[in-house]
């Protein structure tokens, strides 16, 4: 499993990477949206994206319509982590093509199980 | 207060419990009893556990004993817990059962460990989400739980963001759920599906319908062999002859009871009743 974790909080890519190889992933690491497009761009295999939403540069949300509109991305699933749980937030998310959502604060099994709903474990 | 029981004050809540519940409590638990009992001496002003079991002894049994015995229930659930027994629902046992039963248009589902709800209710989205041709069909769907604080959780339906994080698919979250403050609440058309009441799967049980789905996953565990096997013959008596078991990742029939075969079921497996031979009273094995 060949994982791109976004997240400006190098705290919170420390833990979500210390989980996903926990449970055999790979883990490519950026900080904002923009970093992440580039990343996505450079990995020769992305299972997942997890992606979180408030970020300098460029937010999940704009990382993920920019990520969905050119099909020279992968066409990975999104799954967005984030502090945002209101739920026009969840639907604009699902909108612009999010295929999951995890709340912030999660445990390992909160990940586990939502990659397994993805078919990715 | 103190750290550790005295072997008898062990053997007195061990008792309580396994004449109660079944369930039981090794002596090695000693730290389990400690934990869960802790938050009781506190509410209820004892001023050890060793006092609250003082009091449990003189006393007959009552609501605190039942607060006990409650407390020694496990209940951790999760949505979908582990997936594949949701996806032989939706790909193998409801198109199969609906098949079989479109003349009288009713199913009869019971969920016999229900803890907080989610396992029930996770079958009611399979339901709900996936197979709108039984609308209009009878569903009798019982879900039923030995704890009284687990089961008004079941009809309030109320659920943290901690616990909708986990296994719900999102489109499902919003979609039934609605959300108030931080809390997620399940929809009327989800939650009127179900009927919950409490039983003790080691007491008398209720007047159940001929069952067309069984979910008694990670309950039979905590039982003795006995114990187990007293539960899977009354689960046959009440299961109608295509009926479908699903248990717990860890538990079996297999060398508990012959009557049950167990059948693969997409990635997973169930139990289902081997017929039984005309007259004979014995099943082919
Ligand atoms: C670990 S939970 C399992 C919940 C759910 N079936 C699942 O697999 O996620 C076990 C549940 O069994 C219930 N239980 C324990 N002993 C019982 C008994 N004798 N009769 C009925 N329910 C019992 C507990 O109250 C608890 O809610």
């Amino acid at each position: 499993m060949h994982v791109l974790v976004i997240d400006d909080s190098k705290a919170m890519r420390i833990i979500l990477r210390q989980i996903l190889e926990s449970i055999g992933g790979h883990v490519e690491e950026a900080g904002n949206g923009r970093d992440g497009l580039r990343t996505l761009q450079s990995m020769a295999r992305v299972d997942v994206v997890l992606v979180d939403w408030n970020m300098p540069e460029m937010s999940g949300l704009e990382f993920l319509k920019t990520m969905r509109a050119d099909s020279a991305f992968p066409n990975a699933p999104v799954m967005m982590v984030t502090t945002e749980t209101e739920v026009a937030q969840m639907e604009k998310a699902l909108e612009a093509g999010a295929n999951e959502y995890v709340m912030k604060p999660f445990t390992k099994d909160v990940i586990r199980e939502k990659l397994q709903l993805l078919g990715i474990q | 207060m103190s750290r550790c029981l005295s072997e008898t004050d062990m053997q007195c809540i061990s008792n309580l419990v396994r004449e109660h519940s079944a369930i039981v409590v090794e002596s090695k638990k000693e730290y389990l009893v400690l934990a869960r009992l802790e938050p009781i001496v506190k509410e209820e002003g004892f001023t050890s556990i060793a006092d609250l079991i003082c009091y449990v002894r003189r006393t007959p049994f009552g609501p605190l004993h039942r607060r006990i015995v409650e407390a020694m229930t496990t209940n951790e659930t999760s949505f979908f817990r582990d997936l594949t027994p949701f996806e032989a629902l939706r790909d193998e046992v409801l198109p199969e059962l609906i098949k079989k039963r479109k003349d009288r248009k009713s199913v009869n589902i019971w969920c016999g460990a229900s803890s907080s709800g989610q396992e029930p209710y996770s079958i009611a989205l399979v339901i709900r989400e996936l197979f709108s041709e039984l609308d209009s069909w009878t569903i009798n769907f019982i879900a039923t739980d030995i704890s009284s604080e687990m089961l008004h959780r079941c009809s309030e339906g109320k659920y943290s963001q901690l616990e909708v994080n986990r296994g719900l698919p999102v489109q499902l979250l919003l979609k039934y759920f609605s959300k108030n403050g931080r809390c997620w609440y399940v929809k009327d058309q989800l939650r009127n599906m179900i009927e919950f009441k409490e039983m003790n799967l080691a007491g008398p049980w209720l007047p159940f319908p001929k069952l067309d789905i069984v979910f008694l996953r990670n309950v039979l565990i905590y039982f003795d062999r006995e114990t187990k096997q007293r539960i899977l013959t009354k689960i046959r008596e009440h299961m109608s002859g295509d009926g479908y078991l699903f248990l717990g990742g860890t538990e079996t029939t297999l060398m508990l009871d012959q009557a049950f075969a167990r059948v693969p079921v997409g990635r997973t497996a169930c139990y289902r009743l081997r017929p039984v031979l005309e007259n004979s009273g014995h099943v082919i094995s």
